[in-house]
């Protein structure tokens, strides 16, 4: 067999494999939409969910899963920037840093049933947290929180290192050309990570199955009191999320269209999801441009 | 002391048990270009690092010996580094604009060191613009990003940086090396310019750069400062044999 042979036998291989996997996302996704969309309405975005007759909708899970994901963020975002800039620039590579990377990798990869379980164990139980939105955030930051370290480290490690001499010297401090020098430069990288990170929280339900809980209280929307156990805003109060909702109508509901509710949500979380990634992409160019002024 | 701008006293460098570079003592004079040469690994751009210390970036480098600016030893555990950073310049062989906007790559220091005042900020740049040669190409593009202008014009914009926080003292590490000759050509008369005001300390592998540009040389083999002279001097009738096996190009 000659080289060029070889050559084109390869990439065809590489292109089919390629095409394959394109068509399966396109084929899931197709899927997905086409059985949830002709479930599409105003109402099913936002009334609550019905336990037995039909008509429910899946309201206060889109809030739930979005108000979770910014309770997760809220907590991961700066102890991860601050673990991964520690990592990267402040300890001294050795076996101690190489300890807490293994730390790092082996919770990332933790079955998150086994998560939702401690979190049972020790946040709902022993810290008396009970099933609430708090509880499913910290135990979502448990897997966050090793990719975010992780991402940062990898972001602040990509920043060429005359950049960061560049810094240091013309006399700014260490911290001074971190922030305003490596992390600028960074950014396009941890962003990706952060998204891959919510990306996790939004499809998550196993964790959230014993923390966050399986129930969501009649929601009143016109209440943003955080202490009120009706708002939206409280942090201590039980929160489905739209993944567990899922699950849950599909292993046992009750109503008559929990086929169209199922379907109907998954199309919902997937598109959030795709929503989500397009506006962090944006927000993350925005920033770039802003501090770096590049066009 | 001080008709030196800088001087070496017995420096060494260790990276780990190697000694990179071996008690070299040099004395570089103000307003002057003092040309450091020798083959790869000879340790001159380590010899250079460490006269701003940056060589304490990086794990297990070790420097012993004394660098003495005016009655200072600022290679001292108690040396202010950030501070004495801001009298000496620094330039590298690729060029490394900060992914700012051009404006910003040289108010950014001076800003951090206590300028507050816009009309000021304003003023350093444009001056030192100027004084690097890029003004006039840069002056309708001052909120553009400095990586979109060209390598030489980056490696210009880099010099400007470094001397807008006001240094005495400029290092440059090849810093024409990664440039077309044009560029270079106007990096050199640059420096040459810049001499007037600076004591600048150049590493070069181009030997006949370090002969335009130069008042001194040193030749740097193994680690070790092999001979120390005016340029002149060097590049006719060295002391040395390594030295003038090196400049005639029989080895490196």
């Amino acid at each position: 067999m000659n080289a060029k042979l070889a050559d084109r036998i390869a990439t065809a291989i590489i292109v089919a494999v390629s095409g394959f996997i394109v068509l399966l996302l396109a084929g899931l996704l197709g899927y997905i939409m086409v059985r949830g969309l002709g479930h599409f309405s105003y109402d099913f975005l936002t009334s609550p969910p019905e336990t037995i007759r039909a008509g429910g909708g899946i309201g206060p899970q889109l809030f739930n899963s979005i108000f979770l994901l910014v309770l997760t963020m809220l907590i991961t975002i700066p102890l991860g920037l601050g673990a991964g800039i520690y990592m990267s620039e402040y300890a001294r590579p050795g076996k101690f840093t190489d300890f807490i990377r293994l730390l790092v990798e082996v919770l990332s990869s933790f079955p998150s049933i086994v998560v939702g379980l401690f979190g049972l164990l020790v946040l709902v139980n022993a810290f008396d947290l009970g099933f609430s939105l708090l509880a499913g955030a910290l135990a979502l930051t448990v897997f966050n929180l090793p990719l975010m370290v992780r991402i940062t480290e990898q972001g602040l490690k990509s920043v060429p290192r005359e950049q960061k001499e560049a810094g240091l010297a013309l006399g700014l401090s260490k911290w001074k050309t971190i922030r305003s020098i490596m992390l600028p430069v960074a950014i396009p990288v941890i962003l990706t990570g952060t998204i891959l990170a919510a990306g996790r929280v939004f499809g998550e339900a196993a964790a959230l199955l014993f923390t966050a809980g399986m129930s969501s209280p009649r929601l009143d929307f016109t209440d943003w009191n955080p202490l009120s156990p009706f708002s939206p805003l409280n942090p201590m109060r039980p929160a489905e999320t739209l993944a567990v909702h899922i699950w849950k109508v599909n292993a046992e509901g009750l109503a008559p269209d929990a086929a169209e509710i199922a379907a109907g949500a998954s199309a919902v979380l997937v598109l959030t999801v795709l929503l989500f990634n397009l506006a962090a992409r944006w927000l993350g160019r925005f920033m770039y441009r802003k501090f770096t002024a590049t066009k | 002391m001080q008709q030196y701008g800088l001087s070496a006293k017995d420096l060494s460098v260790y990276y780990g048990p190697k000694q990179a570079v071996k008690n070299v003592s040099l004395d570089f004079a103000n307003k002057q270009v003092t040309a450091l040469i020798g083959p790869s690994g000879c340790g001159k751009s380590t010899f250079l690092r460490s006269l701003n210390r940056m060589n304490d970036l990086i794990d297990g480098a070790k420097v012993t010996g004394e660098i003495w600016i005016g009655e200072e030893n600022i290679n001292h555990p108690k040396t202010d580094v950030v501070s004495l950073r801001q009298r000496i310049g620094m330039v590298w062989q690729r060029p490394n604009p900060f992914h700012k906007s051009i404006y910003e790559n040289i108010a950014f220091g001076p800003r951090y060191h206590g300028v507050k005042n816009k009309k000021q900020l304003d003023e350093i740049v444009e001056q030192s613009l100027r004084k690097a040669a890029l003004w006039e190409e840069t002056k309708d593009r001052l909120h553009k990003s400095g990586l979109s202008l060209s390598g030489g014009q980056q490696q210009r914009l880099c010099i400007a940086r470094s001397i807008a926080v006001k240094p005495s003292i400029i290092l440059m590490d090849e810093p024409a090396s990664a440039l077309d000759p044009v560029s270079t050509a106007k990096i050199e008369e640059l420096i040459t310019e810049l001499k007037q005001e600076y004591c600048i300390i150049i590493v070069t592998h181009n030997m006949h750069q370090a002969a335009r540009i130069s008042e001194k040389t040193a030749f740097f083999l193994m680690g070790d400062l092999i001979e120390y002279d005016e340029t002149d001097k060097m590049f006719t009738d060295p002391e040395k044999k390594e030295t003038s096996d090196y400049i005639s190009g029989r080895f490196g």
